[in-house]
C-alpha cells in the first residue's frame, strides 16, 4: 500500500545483482508479497496444519500389536472404543465436570473483583490493579500448578490456616485439581469480565438509578444483559483450558484421570498414538460444541 | 452507581481477599525455597539457603536451564522472522486468503496445549519419521511464539506512517535499504517486546514441550516436572520454580513497559500460552 508509485528516474544506479532483485521488487507488489508471505504461510501450513490433518488421519489409522508401530489400517474402532467405552465415557464426563465447576467458581470470584476494578475503584488504581491481576498470569503455569501442590501438601499452609475454622486440606484429588485450575485460569475470566463492565455507560447505571432502582436491580437488570457476552467470552477460556489439562492433575490430582491424562500415557508408556489421537478429538468437538452454542451470543467477538 | 460507602468497603475487601488468593501460592514458592523443612511444614520452623546453593550445585539443573535458554533462543530468532514477515504481507497487502492466515496464526496457541502436543509428535514420529529432539522442540515452540511478534508488529505497523517509506523510495533507496533504514528502526522496540514475550512464552512451555522433547533431554520445566515427584529433590524443585517464575516475568515487565507506548498495549501484555485474545478484550475502550 505504500510504495505503490511509479518508479521514477533516480540516479542511475549500480547494477549490481541484490540492485536488480530491489528493482523489480519495487516494481511488483505480488512479487513483494510473495517475498513475504511465502517462508511464514509454508510454516504454519507445512508444520501446524499438517499436524492437525495427519491427527485426524492417524485416529483412524492402528497401531501393529506385534512391533509397537502404527500401521495404515483404516479403522473406526478407536472413535469407537472412546465414544462407547464406559472408561472413557467416565473419563470424558469426569472432565467436564471439572471445566464446569472450575468455570462457575471463577465466575463467582472474577464477578466482584472485574466489577470493583472497573467501576468503583477510581482511575489511579484501576491501572495498577490491572497489572496486579496480569502479572501472575504470566508466571508459567507449571509452577503455578506447583505452587498449589505446597499449599495442599500435609501440614501445609492451608492445613494450618483452615484449623482453626475446621476446614481440612482436600489433599490431593478432584477437588485439588478443580481448586487448582480455578486459580490458574481465573485471570482469563477477570480480563474479559472487567472489559465487559467498562462497556457499560456510566450513564445508564445514572439514569437506572435515577428512575428508582436500587443497585441491585440495576446491576440485574442493566449491566448482567450488557455483561453477557464478555461472561461467556470469559468462560470459554476457562472451560476449554480446563478441558485440555493433563499437568494439574498430574501434579495435584492423586489419580485423578483427566482426558489429557489418557492422551499422555497413549502417547508416551501405553504408545497408542492412534487411540490417544481419538482422544484428543474429545475435547476438540466439545470444544467446538460449545462454541456453536455460543455462537450466537456475540461472545466470539469478545475473545 | 451510587452505591453505599459500607458496599464500596465490602467490594474493596473481597478485591483483596481475591488478590491475596492469587500472590499467596507464589510467595509461598519463594517463601518454601527456604524453608529448612524438607515437606514444606507450614509454618516453617526454620530457614536455609542450602537448597539454593544445592540448585546452583546441581548438574542436571545447569544443564536443563542451558537447554532451556537454547530453546528460547533459537525458537524466538525464527518467531521474529517469520512473525515480522507475517506481519507486513499482512498488514500492507489485502490478498485472498488474507483471513485464514491471520486465523492460522492465532491457531497453535488457541487450541488447548495437549491438542498442539500431540498434533506435533504424530507429525515428527509417525509422519515424518524424525526422532524427537531439541530441534522438535524448537519448531514447535517457533510455531506457537510466533503469534506474540506478529501481534506487536502488526500493531506498531498500523501506526507508522508510510509516507517514510515512499520518501525513501522517492529518494532512490530500494526495497531494502528503505527496510533497513527506515521501517526496520520504527519497528525495533515493537519486536524487542514481542520477541521479550516470544522468550518468555518458550522458556516456560511444559505440555507441547513434553510432547515432543526427546528422551534424555531436558529443560528447566520438564527437569521440574520429572523431580517433582522424588521427596529428596523437593527443595531443589522449589528453588527452580523461584527461577522459572523470575525469568518468566522479567521479560515480560520489559516487554510491557516497552509496548506501553503503543495503543492501550495491543499485543504485549495480554499474549499468553493460549491468550492473545485477552489483550484485544483488556484493552477494549
Amino acid at each position: 500500500m505504500t510504495l505503490e508509485t511509479k518508479p521514477r528516474p533516480a540516479p542511475a544506479p549500480p547494477r549490481t545483482g541484490n540492485r536488480r532483485v530491489s528493482a523489480a521488487l519495487h516494481r511488483s507488489p505480488r512479487l513483494r508479497l510473495a517475498g513475504l508471505l511465502t517462508a511464514p504461510a509454508a510454516w504454519l501450513i507445512l508444520v501446524y496444519i499438517a499436524a492437525l490433518a495427519a491427527l485426524l488421519i492417524t485416529a483412524l489409522w492402528t497401531v501393529d500389536t506385534f512391533t509397537g508401530k502404527v500401521s495404515t489400517t483404516w479403522t473406526f474402532d478407536n472413535i469407537l472404543t472412546v465414544t462407547t467405552d464406559p472408561v472413557y465415557q467416565a473419563i470424558t464426563l469426569r472432565t467436564l465436570r471439572i471445566a464446569v465447576v472450575v468455570t462457575l467458581i471463577d465466575m463467582v470470584i472474577a464477578l466482584p473483583i472485574a466489577f470493583f476494578i472497573a467501576k468503583v475503584a477510581d482511575k489511579r488504581w484501576e491501572k495498577l490493579l490491572i497489572v496486579a491481576v496480569l502479572m501472575p498470569l504470566w508466571a508459567s503455569y507449571l509452577v503455578k500448578a506447583y505452587a498449589w501442590r505446597n499449599v495442599l501438601a500435609e501440614g501445609g499452609l492451608l492445613e494450618w490456616l483452615g484449623a482453626p475454622v475446621g476446614v481440612n486440606s482436600p489433599g490431593y484429588s478432584e477437588t485439588a485439581v478443580v481448586l487448582t485450575l480455578a486459580y490458574i485460569w481465573l485471570p482469563y475470566m477477570i480480563l474479559p469480565l472487567h472489559a465487559g463492565f467498562e462497556r457499560v455507560p456510566d450513564s445508564l447505571i445514572e439514569a437506572s438509578g435515577d428512575l428508582g432502582a436500587k443497585p441491585l436491580a440495576t446491576l440485574r437488570l442493566v449491566i448482567l444483559p450488557i455483561l453477557v457476552p464478555s461472561i461467556i467470552a470469559g468462560t470459554i477460556f476457562t472451560f476449554s483450558l480446563s478441558l485440555g489439562d493433563y499437568i494439574t492433575a498430574q501434579i495435584v490430582g492423586g489419580t485423578t484421570q483427566m482426558l489429557g491424562t489418557v492422551v499422555y500415557a497413549n502417547v508416551g508408556a501405553a504408545n497408542n498414538l492412534p487411540l490417544a489421537a481419538a482422544v484428543a478429538f474429545i475435547p476438540i468437538a466439545i470444544i467446538m460444541i460449545y462454541l456453536f452454542v455460543v455462537r450466537r451470543t456475540g461472545a466470539l467477538n469478545n475473545l | 452507581m451510587k452505591l453505599s460507602r459500607s458496599a464500596k468497603t465490602i467490594l474493596g475487601v473481597i478485591t483483596g481477599l481475591i488478590l491475596l488468593f492469587i500472590y499467596l501460592p507464589l510467595l509461598l514458592v519463594v517463601v518454601n525455597s527456604f524453608n529448612a523443612d524438607r515437606t514444606f511444614g507450614w509454618p516453617p520452623r526454620s530457614f536455609t539457603l542450602e537448597w539454593w546453593s544445592r540448585a546452583v550445585a546441581s548438574e542436571g539443573v545447569r544443564d536443563a536451564l542451558a537447554t532451556s535458554v537454547q530453546v528460547a533462543v533459537i525458537s524466538t530468532i525464527i518467531s521474529l522472522i517469520l512473525g515480522t514477515l507475517l506481519a507486513l504481507a499482512l498488514q500492507r497487502y489485502s490478498f485472498f486468503g488474507r483471513d485464514v492466515i491471520n486465523l492460522l496464526v492465532i491457531l497453535p496457541i488457541a487450541l488447548p496445549g495437549i491438542v498442539t502436543g500431540i498434533a506435533l509428535n504424530n507429525l515428527f514420529t509417525t509422519v515424518l519419521g524424525v526422532p524427537l529432539n531439541l530441534w522438535t522442540v524448537i519448531v514447535a515452540h517457533a510455531t506457537f511464539c510466533m503469534v506474540t511478534v506478529f501481534n506487536n508488529a502488526i500493531a506498531r505497523l498500523r501506526r507508522i506512517n508510510g509516507s517514510l517509506e515512499e520518501a525513501s523510495a522517492d529518494l532512490g533507496a530500494g526495497v531494502f535499504t528503505t527496510f533497513v533504514l527506515v521501517t526496520l528502526p520504527q519497528l525495533r522496540s515493537a519486536l524487542l517486546a514481542g520477541g521479550l514475550l516470544a522468550f518468555a512464552l518458550s522458556f516456560d512451555e511444559i505440555i507441547v514441550t513434553t510432547f515432543t522433547i526427546g528422551a534424555g533431554q531436558q529443560t528447566l520445566p520438564v527437569w521440574i516436572l520429572s523431580n517433582l515427584f522424588r521427596p529428596n529433590q523437593a527443595p531443589v524443585v522449589n528453588v527452580v520454580a523461584v527461577i522459572l517464575i523470575v525469568v518468566s516475568i522479567v521479560p515480560i515487565w520489559l516487554a510491557q513497559r516497552l509496548s506501553s507506548d503503543s495503543v492501550a498495549g495491543t499485543g504485549a501484555p495480554g499474549i499468553g500460552r493460549g491468550k492473545m485474545k485477552k489483550a484485544k478484550v483488556s484493552s477494549a475502550p
